[in-house]
């Protein structure tokens, strides 16, 4: 075994080595977050130690259901998303932003100063590696507690070899391998077979060169074909498929039709979709004051935009209906996101289609839009192109 | 040669976007019975200063935050601040109660502006609509200053509501046209009575040299810039102030969007050649 630095080319790490890279990132300041069962589902949490990955579980998943289920195997990645996403971590759910004190001539401002936590996120999917990467152009504003948190996380990603029956990263070209310019620090690719249980790593910055050098490695030889045919062999498995030709101008041009009746007739207007989606990042700020009325906070919490009071005015909202809330998620996610921040905001984990509680399916959804389209304007030839 | 200027320039950490800066109110007008004017000076670091057209979050202590268009832009000695505020929820109602000495929190400023040097030289008609008046007063001053020539028709829906009408006398006599209506009279008034949008086809002389800026109700603005387009003035050459639930003020929230716009950062004032279809569509 030898500990030096690592090159260009692919390692190899053992299951073993997997521990010391945890153990390395431990000894390297971080706070490990990463896929764990618990609840009958896997969830993110900060983890202990390697064993507490979900070696040899899976998962089932269809159009509101989401099940484990165990593996012939011990892949400890082998599943698909769950029902968290990084953004639980990088752009919590509930943040204090500052506190004001009464004084004699009005209130001070203190702001939240602690140091901000140093994640290491093992096992990011390149889907929701995309997705953080969507955030970062939303939040990692100058200042931001979310730009601080980023800058400090440490990512292993984990290229995909086990798609979902919801998946559909190859349309929204996310997955399911990660690519050289993704923002990784170290990326693995987990083969399980007759050879035994090992990892080919891939190193994507200086950072994650060093983590790298303190672990058992050696040259990964033939195991890099493996992993790479394994990576392109999940692309052909994707339970899902969107059609994104046209898919922006489809949603600038659906404000009227009738397919948003029918959808509102099932959505619950919950917001689980947006809760569970990895790039959803509308919040709202409160006011939290004590019952002496001498300490206030302002807190930001996470919204959505299925609640009726998200568009609110002096007056009323202006969205009242369950259409136009649905509509607002879906045009904006996948069309005018574009216009926003330049590029779609979805990446095709299907959480969104998973955890709605009527089964609601994007991919489905947006079919049908696209049917009602052509019914009105022909069908296009050889493609769903839009003719402009 | 840099290291010298990285020096004399002390690089100050950057603010975070969500915490204010305290600022006294140092004068209240009360413009109608619901409406005041705060002028505001600053405790800590003051914001940039705001560009006609631009809004900032107004926070009360231990009350919340609201977006107000800013009113006037240094118009006393020193960084002051004047933001007009109709009291129509908890928090407004809490800053029109404020008094002089009163503490207040304000971020900003954010979004677009009226871009008026674009319109110098140009015939400039401003529109309001209630207190849609409060972002255009700065338009309307830096147009007299610059000796421009203003048309302002004022529309509210009773004399009561007016707002700024000390100063709408101040405004004529220095040049500008200044015409008001309201849509119900009552005992004692010998204005016009009407929609603001009856006006706008007498007030233009020159269509294609006129740039015309409107604030009000969204339905005021719609049918006041479609009656301005009806007149011959290019859509492109009509700015509206468009109003969503701005929270963040930076982009960041979601709440204030309108289509492809985030109004908080891309507006809120736009071209109408821009909003149009976006105002055209129910429930967006």
């Amino acid at each position: 075994m030898t500990t030096e630095a690592a090159t260009e080319v692919p390692r190899l790490i053992s299951i073993d080595g997997l521990g010391d890279l945890f153990e390395a990132l431990v000894a390297g300041g971080y706070r490990v977050i990463g896929p764990a069962v618990q609840d009958g589902a896997i969830v993110l949490r900060e983890l202990s130690s390697a064993a507490e990955l979900p070696s040899g579980w899976g998962v089932r998943l269809e159009p509101g259901g989401y099940q484990l289920r165990r593996r012939d195997d011990t892949a400890a990645f082998g599943h698909a998303a769950g029902p968290q996403s990084w953004k639980r971590f990088l752009h919590p759910p509930r943040e204090r932003l500052w506190s004001a004190t009464r004084t004699a001539a009005g209130f001070e401002v203190s702001g939240d100063d602690d140091e901000p936590p140093r994640y290491a996120f093992l096992g990011v999917r390149p889907c929701d590696l995309r997705a953080i990467a969507i955030q970062d152009r939303v939040l990692a504003q100058p200042g931001s507690r979310y730009g601080q948190r980023r800058a400090r996380a440490f990512i292993v990603a984990v290229n995909c070899t086990e798609p979902g029956e919801t998946c559909f990263c190859t349309s929204m070209g996310t997955g399911p391998g990660v690519d050289g310019a993704a923002g990784y620090d170290l990326a693995l690719t987990e083969l399980v077979d007759e050879s035994g249980h090992r990892f080919v790593v891939d190193v994507g910055s200086p950072r994650g060169a060093d983590i790298l050098a303190q672990v058992r490695s050696e040259p990964a030889g033939d195991d890099v074909r493996r992993a790479r045919s394994a990576v392109e062999a999940a692309a052909d498995r994707m339970g899902r498929h969107l059609e994104t030709e046209g898919l922006r101008e489809l949603m600038a041009a659906s404000h009227r039709a009738a397919r948003w009746d029918d959808v509102a007739a099932r959505c619950l207007t919950c917001g689980n979709c947006t809760m569970a989606c990895p790039t959803c990042f509308c919040t709202s700020i409160e006011e939290v004051t004590d019952l002496t009325g001498e300490h206030a906070e302002r807190w930001e919490r996470w919204d959505s935009c299925f609640d009726v009071d998200f568009s609110y005015l002096h007056g009323g909202s202006v969205r009242p209906s369950a259409k136009s809330r649905y509509r607002q998620w879906l045009t904006h996610k996948l069309g005018t996101w574009h216009d926003q921040f330049g590029s779609s905001g979805c990446v095709g984990c299907g959480r969104c289609i998973v955890w709605c509680p009527v089964g609601i399916d994007l991919t489905e959804e947006c079919k049908a839009l696209q049917a009602e389209r052509d019914a009105v304007e022909g069908p296009v030839e050889g493609s769903a192109e839009e003719k402009s | 040669m840099t290291a010298v200027q990285e020096h004399t320039i002390t690089p100050t950490a950057p603010v975070p976007p969500m915490r204010p800066a305290r600022y006294l109110v140092a004068a209240r007008i009360q413009e109608t019975y619901d409406t005041v004017t705060l002028l505001l000076r600053p405790v800590d670091d003051p914001i940039q200063v705001p560009r006609p057209g631009q809004f900032t979050m107004l926070y009360a202590y231990g009350v919340g935050e609201v977006p107000v268009s800013v009113s006037g832009i240094g118009e006393a000695p020193g960084p002051v601040l004047v933001q007009t505020i109709r009291a129509v929820g908890a928090v407004t109602r809490a800053l029109c109660a404020a008094t002089p000495g009163d503490m207040i929190g304000v971020r900003g400023p954010f979004g677009t502006d009226w871009r008026v040097n674009d319109a110098g030289g140009r015939h400039m008609l401003v529109v309001a609509g209630g207190i849609g008046l409060a972002p255009l007063r700065p338009v309307v001053l830096a147009a007299l200053r610059a000796q421009d020539r203003v048309v302002l028709l004022v529309g509210a829906r009773s004399p009561g509501d007016l707002v700024f009408t000390r100063e709408l006398d101040v405004w004529r006599r220095r040049g500008a046209d200044v015409r008001v209506t309201v849509d119900h009279g009552e005992a004692g008034w010998d204005g016009r009575v009407g929609l603001v949008t009856g006006l706008i086809h007498d007030a233009i002389a020159d269509p294609a040299g006129t740039t015309a800026f409107v604030c009000g109700p969204e339905i005021m603005t719609r049918l006041s810039a479609q009656a301005l387009v009806d007149a011959g003035i290019p859509a492109r050459e009509i700015l509206v102030s468009l109003e969503r639930n701005m929270r963040c003020g930076v982009a960041l929230c979601g709440h204030c969007q309108l289509g492809p716009l985030l109004l908080c950062r891309d507006g809120p004032v736009v071209s109408y050649a821009e909003a149009a279809p976006l105002l055209a569509k129910r429930e967006l």
